[in-house]
């Protein structure tokens, strides 16, 4: 964002610059480096066959998420302007594209951040002894537990029901939950501090919140392997199964990963980018980041799956205990004269000599392959399964409170990236009035996002993050890094692009990126937008609800969207793309009805951008 | 003599008539389950006779801490069926008649008033010496003044908000410093207009920034 000058700002100020490229590297990786790196990477291995998942999604890196990725940083830097500013540079018919991605970002910050305040809920709550998800709370007359607790797990409790107080379904809206509201203050307080100064405060904040993780992530994995069971996790995540890369879900999968994972499409790496000087190498920070990107990933998934093993050897040992207390009651043996390691002998015998009381005790099968498989994703990986997990380990407070903090510190990095992706356009739009100090615009821009995000905190709130996670988050972004491609790889010319990336990195571009940008990442993106599309289509939408009252509580009941929601669901869709068509339109009326200029946004001589001095090949 | 021989006969029929009053699944009776080695592990103890009488002991004990005016006796505490569990059933007679039993009910009541002092007597707990039957007073949940969440919250929160404060002020007073610094060398500035003075005329005119001084922007 622009410093303000002295007086009132009459055109364009000089731009803010990074005070070290360490500070640039650093934000960029961890608008990349978010929470999908931690809870779905290791979730999509583990469904898709471990190693074999490698394989499409080092393919998908390579060919799809590296060229966008140098693309935006390089346009970024030689246009020196915003998502809005610079599409509107490359071509005027095409800069709903930037609008589009500011829209998106705007309702990507809505829930993401709701996501963080959830994370520091839960972080408040892990400086209790005992963990308030260890046990569950009595009912109102201290005669026994509460109910929905017993019939389901204490974890799950909490999560559904003292954290998100969930309604039944989504028609039922319920109320503002109010220790959801003030968490969701403190985390966009913490964002606006983070963004006071712009890319000055920011600069200083990543060096905590981009490196952070790293280190809890490796405390995590010293710790995770000394558990008893890491080993089954691990392998069971590793064991490649080759057979799995015919099936073209897994291809889809993983490049719609890449794709999210390394944030393009935001605009928020083009803002940052856009306070580089113009030579800078971007070609190899772009590499840097995606490379830093997957890396992380695959690193992450090692304790996470250490510790879910973790997780399963303990359910597997408690199951098998409470077999082994009902066998030894039934038939008054000594105690712990049957043990886990000799429970099928003891069993093999009594079932022989007792069938009938044995089949009585209703015993469970316990079988650790079943505990393996409870996979989980997203938000259900976070607060339910790892933080069952974390009960069993000594020194419970401890670990919830690392994971919550390296979690909060991952969404808040990427928080930047999506923040800087609506301000910087806006001030390039030149939306912002002269006499507002920056940071007065910044805190009514966070205001304004905490008041939208109070959706998300009424009792239905989980309902309308996860619309808003599947239908924001997912085929508009398709949609625009498609067009940004294509306006840079055709309609700006891929001869001009590689004279500007001459200019700044003092070489061309070679002939791998001159054929991805070309065609393999058009294509790529394509048939991924329209294989994405065609499997959503297919399926009628349904949602988990948590209702207590469901027959097979405490399974979640599958429930289709009301209609008015679905319309909703397209809305959020549509919405934010359909400003590349208006746009279009819009200066194709204005262009018939009247000559007017190129849009032009400097009408200033600005020293860094004269185009009277271009290099014409 | 007569004596003699109903002395013995007394003696000899006093444990039969005990175990006549003591069955398994007796209406007065009460089961008890023991798992010292899932408590102690390595230091588990084994329970034998001196055990059995700690805890016709104990039960005493309790009885009349419950009843506070009678006198129990170990011997009004009868055990029987035994098993390698460790399990058994034990019912307890009145003192002042010993074919009477106590009714199950007050046994119960006893046992919870004094369950902490009995299961301390064993190094157990009320998981690991089960009175069947009798269910484990649920330990009251600690319910602190304020929660501790909202305590963590508002150090977080005052925190963030004195830092907003004070970026905000010192914004503030960064831009006063520059007004003042801007008076004397106004060369470092990059303003959109300035104002020249020539001839007492006020011009205004558009600071050419084409011949700005590039070192001071950071070399990449």
């Amino acid at each position: 964002m622009p410093e303000e000058g002295m007086e009132d700002n009459k055109g364009r100020e000089e731009r803010p610059k990074w005070n070290n490229k360490a500070e640039y590297l650093l934000t960029c990786i961890g608008f990349a480096v978010g929470v999908g790196n931690v809870w779905r990477f290791p979730y999509l291995c583990q469904i898709y066959g471990g190693g074999a998942f490698l394989i499409p999604y080092l393919i998908a890196l390579v060919f799809q998420g590296l060229p966008l990725l140098y693309l935006e940083l390089a346009i970024g830097q030689r246009l020196r302007m915003g998502s809005i500013g610079v599409w509107n540079s490359i071509s005027p018919y095409l800069g709903g594209v930037g609008v589009a991605s500011m829209v998106v970002s705007f309702c990507v910050s809505l829930f993401y951040n709701t996501i963080v305040a959830w994370v520091l809920w839960y972080l408040f709550n892990s400086f209790q002894d005992p963990l308030p998800w260890s046990q569950c709370p009595l009912n109102h007359n201290n005669t026994g537990y509460v109910k929905e607790c017993v019939e389901s797990t204490p974890v799950n409790y909490f999560w559904y029901r003292q954290t998100l107080n969930i309604t039944p379904n989504m028609e039922t809206s319920g109320s503002l939950q109010w220790w959801l509201v003030v968490s969701l203050a403190t985390a966009w307080s913490i964002i606006y501090i983070c963004f006071i100064r712009g890319i000055e405060t920011i600069g200083k904040a990543v060096y905590v919140t981009a490196t952070f993780p790293y280190l809890v992530l490796t405390i995590f994995l010293v710790r995770a392997l000394t558990l008893p069971g890491s080993s089954e996790g691990l392998i069971y995540l590793f064991t490649p199964d080759w057979e799995i890369l015919k099936n073209p879900q897994v291809w889809l999968d993983a490049a719609t990963q890449i794709f999210f994972s390394l944030s393009v499409a935001f605009g928020g790496l083009i803002s940052f980018s856009s306070y580089n000087s113009q030579k800078n190498n971007c070609e190899r920070d772009a590499v840097l980041v995606g490379v830093i990107n997957s890396a992380t990933s695959i690193y992450a998934s090692i304790p996470i799956f250490a510790i879910l093993g973790f997780k399963a050897h303990t359910n597997y040992v408690t199951c098998l205990n409470g077999n082994i207390l009902a066998l030894t009651n039934e038939f008054d043996i000594s105690d712990m004269n049957i043990t886990v390691e000799n429970y099928e002998q003891w069993f093999d015998s009594l079932n022989g000599t007792h069938p009938s009381r044995v089949s009585d005790l209703n015993l469970k099968t316990c079988d650790l392959q079943t505990f393996l498989d409870q996979s989980a994703s997203g938000t259900g990986l976070a607060f339910i399964v790892f933080t069952e997990a974390v009960i069993s380990m000594p020194g419970s407070q401890v670990w919830a409170v690392l994971f919550f903090i390296m979690l909060f510190s991952l969404g808040l990095s990427s928080m930047f990236g999506n923040l800087e992706g609506i301000l910087t356009p806006l001030h390039d739009l030149k939306l912002v009035p002269k006499w507002m100090p920056n940071e007065l615009f910044t805190a009514i821009i966070c205001l304004v996002l905490f008041l939208m995000a109070l959706i998300f905190c009424l009792g239905s709130g989980n309902y309308w993050l996860e619309i808003f996670n599947s239908y924001v988050g997912s085929v508009p972004f398709l949609i625009i890094a498609f067009f940004e491609i294509i306006a840079v790889a055709y309609i700006y010319g891929i001869g001009r692009f590689s004279d500007d990336l001459e200019f700044m990195t003092g070489h061309r571009p070679n002939i791998f990126w001159k054929v991805c940008w070309l065609v393999i990442s058009p294509l790529m993106l394509f048939v991924v937008l329209v294989a994405y599309v065609a499997v959503q289509a297919q399926t009628h939408p349904t949602y988990a609800a948590w209702n207590p009252d469901y027959v097979n509580f405490p399974d979640t009941e599958v429930l289709p969207y009301p209609d008015w929601v679905f319309a909703i669901c397209v809305l959020l869709s549509s919405v934010p793309v359909i400003s590349i068509p208006l746009v279009a339109i819009y200066r194709l009326i204005c262009c018939m009805s009247g000559r007017h200029s190129k849009g032009s946004l400097h009408n200033d001589p600005n020293p860094y951008v004269n185009e009277g001095y271009v290099v014409e090949s | 003599m007569l004596v003699r021989i109903l002395v013995l006969l007394y003696l000899a029929g006093a444990p039969a008539l005990a175990q006549t009053l003591c069955q398994p699944n007796a209406s007065n009776g009460c089961r008890v389950r023991i798992s010292i080695k899932t408590a102690l592990g390595n230091q588990a103890y084994e329970w034998n006779e001196n055990e059995m009488f700690l805890f016709r002991a104990t039960m005493a004990f309790a009885m009349r801490r419950y009843y506070k005016t009678e006198t129990y006796n170990v011997d009004n505490i009868i055990m029987c069926n035994q098993t390698l569990r460790v399990s058994f059933w034990f019912v307890v007679t009145s003192p002042e008649n010993s074919t009477m039993l106590i009714p199950k009910a007050d046994v119960e009541k006893a046992v919870r008033m004094s369950r902490h002092r009995i299961n301390n007597a064993f190094l157990l707990t009320d998981r690991t010496l089960e009175f069947l039957g009798i269910h484990p007073t649920l330990a009251a949940p600690v319910n602190p003044d304020t929660p501790p969440w909202l305590i963590v919250f508002g150090v977080v929160i005052g925190a963030v908000f004195a830092g907003i404060i004070a970026l905000l002020v010192s914004s503030l007073l960064q831009k006063r410093r520059k007004e003042k610094g801007m008076m004397e060398d106004g060369q470092d500035e990059e303003d959109r207009q300035m104002k020249g003075v020539e001839n007492d005329n006020v011009l205004d005119g558009i600071y050419n920034r084409g011949f700005t001084d590039d070192d001071r922007f950071t070399k990449l």
